[in-house]
């Protein structure tokens, strides 16, 4: 294994030497792979906060809906560049009283690790929005089937309600996660050495911007393209049996 | 990619030893900037570079603990410092009375003064007259910005930058008439290099403390007075032992730790 | 908590919010100028017509904003032969970087949702428009663009709150908009969480007022449609769902 990456790695040397005086390979594609990983472990938590916050906004308890109201309202209210730096200064603060009051002592929130959970907290809020309308998009009469045939609450909700609601949410879901992969460039702003933030450090030190900043905006045309075509595959797959117009 | 993963674990590992760190200095976590050379930038594999990068080396070894760095933009520098994310800042941070209110500061280890560079042929003069009119560019929250609004925000446009490879690109591009740093900072980093050729000191050097303060110095947080002490015995420690007159060779031919 | 720091600094922030608004309706009102042509164009059933501002809307929507903004603030300042042209005056200040950026960007996302607007016209208005004798300009003037505009009008609503989040990056290129001027703050006083949660407060005024602004907009121009269709009344006056990507 460990010769296999030395050997690919003598390739790629070999390949990209002096592309982009020397800065495209390892540095820029490093922070690529950080971009790539920063966006899929925040959309995961994306999807894990919007199903909690859906659920939340559509229970019967008036705490769950408040407290979910209050998050998509603030979050999207406000840019997310604002939340960002919020969340990343503020949170390691929060965590710190914390961590005080526990007699932990300091835990480190690392960059990667605070980008992540900034992220996804504030697209699981979109998340939420998506989910809700596409639950609440699940033909009634589906629903009423389920229980009709003796299922309880629960059960209608995962084997009837949330497998159905799936193809209904997957365009907003799409669209959320084509707006998160872009703004995990907004990352760069507090020092997570994303792709972005190596192009930046690479101008400044070549002083050739354009170079730079281009093919970052090259890198995620294509992050973008390949994007689309997953989301194509996932809306083929969950709309077997629709009937389209 | 190697680095990244160990980059994570060692994360990882942070937050379970996290409680261990606090009392016996072993591991000492230091902030530093990258986009400000000669003292402190990142090479093409992303390795950290420059006088501040070697000090720090030197310091740790002087009093032989283990750092990691970690880097950190500068506007943040502080806020993250008072965060726990690091102990201590080397990122050529002046020692100011109102950096004091927040920090605790070491002794200094190095101490240049400030200037102003113009490009040439510009032909404009430093005076309140001079400035009428002109955009000047600085690095946001230096000694230098504080400086310039405090003297010459009623006549001159500032212009504020995240980093001071920033200020540097937009004078390159036109977008500033005067450029304020600290002046051996300007002079490797920008006079001296290709893109800099157009470019000339002018005015007097500034050392005011009232805005420099006396020199640069290591920050670190109040309560850590045990880690201030270990700091300043080895900024001594690397005087005597010639450890710095090496480090200084390397960088500069005078002496960067003025008087 | 550091008040103090905030209550003296708030000139700055009704400054930086002054800023901010210029540069949004600036930015609004150029984008919706590039936007009208580019997504008539984009509709139009020609490849040789759609295939040009296709690629833009993919251009400006496939890369981040923040990229762009860079590419062009700072990009432009590489090359010899611009800064000695014409535009430079222009392109030599931050703020008019900072408004094309914005307009371009806005005007590939708007041209987008004019678009979809535009194909899901209902065939039979323009059979009927035909059968009374209309040209095809008369069609698109009186007929088809009308109506886009109309279905288009929440996703537009969307689109403006989001170019006023989009707007913060401004800060970010040496313009003190609301977020530069929390910037400032924050490295003036090392207040990042009291700074920030500031201008996020701005911001949210800001917004609350655009929504509330569309929710009467559209009840005039969707009037027509309020006692059938309770679906879209109860859509009227929400915070954006997600964006297109």
């Amino acid at each position: 294994m460990a010769d296999l990456a030395a050997s690919l790695d003598r390739i790629l040397h070999h390949l990209f030497d002096n592309f982009l005086d020397g800065y495209f390979y390892p540095f820029i594609l490093e922070g690529l792979l950080l971009t790539i990983e920063l966006f899929l472990l925040s959309l995961a938590l994306s999807v894990v906060l919007g199903m909690i916050g859906a659920v939340a906004k559509l229970s019967k308890s008036r705490i769950a809906q408040a407290n979910a109201a209050v998050y998509t309202t603030v979050i999207r209210g406000e840019p997310n560049l604002v939340t960002i730096f919020v969340i990343f200064y503020g949170g390691q603060i929060l965590v710190n009283n914390i961590g005080d009051k526990l007699g932990l002592g300091y835990i480190d929130v690392s960059e990667f690790i605070a980008g992540t959970i900034t992220l996804g907290v504030i697209f699981g809020s979109y998340m939420t929005e998506t989910f809700r309308g596409a639950i609440l998009a699940v033909p009634r009469g589906e629903i009423e089937a389920g229980y009709a045939y003796g299922m309880t609450a629960s059960k209608v909700f995962f084997r009837i309600t949330l497998p159905a609601s799936i193809r209904h949410a997957l365009p907003g879901f799409g669209n959320n996660s084509l707006v998160l992969l872009k703004d995990t460039a907004l990352l760069s702003l507090i020092g997570l050495q994303d792709m972005l933030f190596r192009a930046q450090q690479a101008a400044g030190a070549t002083r050739k911007p354009f170079t730079f900043y281009f093919t970052v905006a090259v890198i995620y045309l294509i992050l973008t393209a390949l994007s689309k075509l997953g989301l194509r595959w996932l809306n083929k797959r969950y709309s077997v049996g629709v009937r389209r117009a | 990619m190697k680095r990244l993963t160990l980059a994570i674990l060692s994360a990882a590992l942070v937050l379970v030893s996290g409680a261990a760190i606090a009392k016996e200095w072993k591991i000492v976590r230091i902030g530093v900037e990258g986009a400000y050379p000669p003292f402190s930038s990142v090479t093409t594999s992303g390795e950290l570079v420059g006088f501040d990068i070697d000090i720090t080396k030197a310091l740790c070894k002087e009093m032989q603990v283990k750092c990691s760095m970690v880097q950190q933009d500068w506007d943040g520098i502080i806020p993250a410092l008072l965060a726990r994310k690091y102990d201590a800042i080397i990122a050529s941070m002046s020692i100011t009375e109102k950096r004091k209110k927040k920090v605790a500061f070491s002794d200094k280890y190095y101490n240049t003064p400030a200037k102003f560079a113009r490009k040439k042929g510009s032909g404009i003069e430093i005076s309140k007259e001079g400035l009428k009119g002109k955009t000047v560019g600085v690095q946001r929250a230096t000694t230098h910005d504080e400086f310039i609004t405090g003297e010459f925000d009623d006549t001159a446009t500032i212009k504020r930058y995240g980093t001071q490879d920033e200020a540097y690109l937009d004078a390159v591009a036109g977008r500033v008439d005067l450029l304020l740093a600290d002046s051996v900072a300007m002079d490797d980093g920008f006079l001296k290099t290709d893109k800099g050729k157009d470019w000339e000191f002018v005015g007097p050097d500034y050392t005011d403390p009232k805005y420099f303060g006396i020199g640069v110095g290591i920050a670190i947080r109040k309560q850590d007075t045990d880690l201030v002490e270990m700091f300043n015995k080895a900024i001594a420690g690397i005087r005597t032992k010639g450890t710095y007159a090496k480090i200084n060779a390397k960088y500069f031919d005078f002496d960067v730790y003025g008087d | 908590m550091d008040v103090a720091a905030i209550i003296d600094n708030l000139p700055l922030y009704f400054k930086g919010l002054g800023i901010t608004l210029s540069l949004v309706s600036g930015a609004l009102v150029c984008g919706m100028v590039l936007a009208i042509p580019i997504g008539l164009l984009a509709s139009v059933r020609n490849p040789l017509i759609w295939a040009l501002p296709k690629a833009y809307i993919y251009l400006f929507t496939g890369t981040p904003l923040l990229v762009q903004m860079y590419i062009i603030y700072y990009g432009t300042g590489q090359f010899e032969a611009l800064r000695e042209s014409f535009l430079w005056p222009v392109l030599k200040e931050a703020y008019w970087c900072a408004l094309i950026a914005f307009a371009l960007n806005t005007a590939a996302y708007t041209a987008e949702i004019l678009r979809g607007a535009i194909e899901q016209t209902y065939y039979g208005e323009i059979e009927a428009a035909r059968s009374v004798g209309m040209s095809k300009a008369t069609i698109y003037r009186r007929i088809i663009l009308p109506s886009a505009f109309r279905r288009a009008l929440p996703a537009y609503g969307n689109e403006v709150i989001f170019m006023l989040h989009g707007s913060a990056l401004a800060g970010i290129i040496t313009i003190v908009d609301l977020f530069g001027a929390a910037r400032i703050v924050n490295s003036r006083y090392f207040v990042p969480f009291e700074s920030f949660i500031t201008a996020g407060f701005f911001y949210l005024c800001v917004t609350f007022l655009i929504v509330w602004g569309f929710k009467l907009w559209e009840k005039r121009w969707h009037a027509h449609l309020r006692p059938r269709d309770t679906d879209a009344a109860q859509k009227v006056g929400k915070l954006p769902v997600s964006k297109p990507g």
